[in-house]
């Protein structure tokens, strides 16, 4: 079990999310960067659906009860166990009585804290994921509060295991997001779509886990921007009259009546996450194949990026 | 038909670009037979108005051949396909001002008198075309044309949820509170989100929905039932 002394701005629990919900209404949830959270399980030697804590822009203090594990990954945000300083991006061991904490990210928004065996709280609608808007999954729909004890399963024997340096992002630079036309690419005007690929795009404090609001050259529709309302993919560049452009994120709403003019694709959502508010980026085009080939080559990078450490 | 690329995890499947019963019913049906045929690589789907938002996994399918095996499908997507609609019915209370604060303002703009607005929107059954921009919030029509409304000019930043409401042509119940332009004539007690149920959402894409005028204290006692988790929704 862990017991929040501090819980941070916004805590949740998270896991992979949740599927076959959208046609109720409800989204996916989990975390939003994806990359950072399966490395958190790994290196904690969980299975990569294992519960887990997002955790943004300030992390949270809380006290080990039971000896095991933990990693934190995403987001550099200083770690301490017991006032000393601990890495990220590998396996910490912990025992009872120790208190985590972590402090303001230095880059990024999201970090995220993978516990050995598992954060243990209840499935809803096969998930374990936080749907905040919604007050569903994780710990009773919301966040974390101060007092609040998350069991965790039973770990398994510990592994000490690290990301290798190559393998850790750099929240810093300025992000290049690839993204594809579509679905309603013909709703705007050759300019509009110059804009956005030409353009940069800074990320406006109001984002979240429901979308990034970006601001940047004004897109120029062809047709309106109201369309019939239908399905709204993640990492939707979604196109209200105004012509600033909002990504949507794993809370997002599951229908909508503006245009999208393009979809980020799945492997550089994290990239949009992790720019922090007043950071700019930037898009690439590419096709469905080539997303497909990039997919492929992060599902390797993700497979390549976890070493045991020698004794 | 078009399919339109939507990101490198999903398809928009379009139909058509109306509004209209014929293609959203093309639309259920091809999520339907797609459901049953259980198309390799396929995640979930969600139907909209006129077009189904198809998510695959490109691990196991790539795009060509997946809509290649939707296209296949989209010929077969008839309403012959579809199992027998739902029909729910939702209590409705109108005459309390508190509860359907538009009524007799929405009766006023439409010449009627808020009996018969009730009785035509009472009246009516809804089709639920599906479901979303809120968890459980149904798009339905089949309103009569004599209540079409415009929306209302300036969409109110709070609506209770339950809240029953008309505007152009469609008729909405709020799921959870939210904005909206709709003018509400008044709310059922029947949760359409209920976050702490096994089943968190009532009604599915494709039901029918009917509305039975209920006066306030059968409002209050539904209330107390569904607080008590001992009110079952009516579902034939």
């Amino acid at each position: 079990m862990i017991r929040i002394l501090d819980a941070g701005p916004q805590t949740t629990v998270q896991d992979l999310g949740r599927t076959g919900q959208m046609r109720y209404g409800i989204p996916p949830s989990g975390p939003v960067d994806r990359f950072a959270f399966v490395l958190a399980n790994r290196l904690a030697g969980n299975a990569d659906s294992a519960g887990a804590l997002e955790c943004t822009l300030i992390g949270p203090r809380f006290e080990v009860t039971t000896a095991g594990a933990i990693a934190v990954t995403g987001a550099d945000m200083p770690v301490t166990v017991n006032g000393r300083e601990a890495a990220g991006w590998a396996t910490i061991a912990v025992n009872p009585g120790d208190v985590v904490k972590l402090g303001p990210a230095r880059t990024g928004v999201r970090s995220y804290i993978g516990f050995a065996g598992g954060l243990d709280v209840p499935l809803v609608l096969g998930s374990r994921s936080t749907y905040l808007r919604g007050r569903v999954g994780g710990m009773q729909g919301r966040a974390l509060r101060k007092g609040d004890e998350v069991a965790t399963f039973a770990p398994g024997p510990v592994t000490l295991r690290r990301v290798s340096s190559q393998a850790i992002p750099d929240y810093a630079r300025e992000p290049t997001v690839r993204a594809i036309l579509g679905p309603q690419a013909d709703r705007f005007t050759d300019a509009g779509i110059r804009a956005l690929f030409d353009g940069r795009y800074e990320v406006l404090p109001q984002s979240d886990r429901m979308g990034s609001r970006l601001r940047g050259p004004r897109i120029e529709h062809a047709r309106g921007h109201d369309i019939i309302s239908d399905g709204i993919a993640l990492g939707s560049i979604q196109v209200p009259g105004d012509g600033q452009p909002i990504v949507l994120l794993v809370d997002r709403q599951s229908t909508g009546g503006y245009t999208k003019m393009a979809t980020v694709c799945s492997s550089d959502i994290w990239r949009v996450g992790q720019a922090r508010p007043g950071q700019s980026l930037r898009f690439e085009r590419i096709d469905v194949e080539e997303a497909h080939r990039v997919l492929r080559e992060s599902d390797t990078a993700l497979e390549a990026a976890v070493r045991e450490e020698s004794a | 038909m078009r399919f339109l690329p939507a990101g490198d995890l999903a398809v928009c499947v379009e139909l058509g670009e109306t509004i209209s019963v014929e293609v959203n019913t093309q639309v259920r049906a091809l999520e339907f037979l797609i459901q049953q045929k259980g198309l390799t690589g396929v995640v979930e789907t969600v139907p909209a108005y006129a077009s189904l938002l198809v998510y695959y996994d490109p691990r196991a399918v790539g795009y060509e051949r997946l809509c290649a095996a939707v296209a296949e499908l989209v010929p077969q997507a008839t309403t012959a396909v579809l199992p027998p609609p739902r029909t729910v019915e939702l209590p409705c209370c109108y005459d309390d001002p508190e509860l359907g604060f538009d009524l007799a303002a929405a009766a006023q703009r439409l010449g009627l008198s808020t009996a018969d607005l009730v009785r035509l929107h009472a009246g009516a059954e809804y089709l639920v075309y599906f479901i979303g921009f809120t968890p459980g919030l149904p798009y339905m029509t089949g309103m009569p044309e004599r209540i079409n409304i415009p929306r209302l000019d300036t969409p109110r930043t709070k609506t209770p949820p339950g809240s029953v409401g008309i505007g152009g042509i469609q008729c909405c119940v709020y799921s959870v509170e939210s904005p909206g332009g709709f003018w509400i004539l008044g709310r059922t007690p029947v949760p359409l989100y209920d976050p702490s149920a096994a089943a968190p959402t009532l009604l599915r894409p494709g039901d029918r929905v009917r509305f039975r005028p209920i006066p306030r204290a059968e409002f209050d006692t539904i209330g107390a039932a569904v607080a008590a988790r001992s009110y079952r929704p009516v579902i034939s």
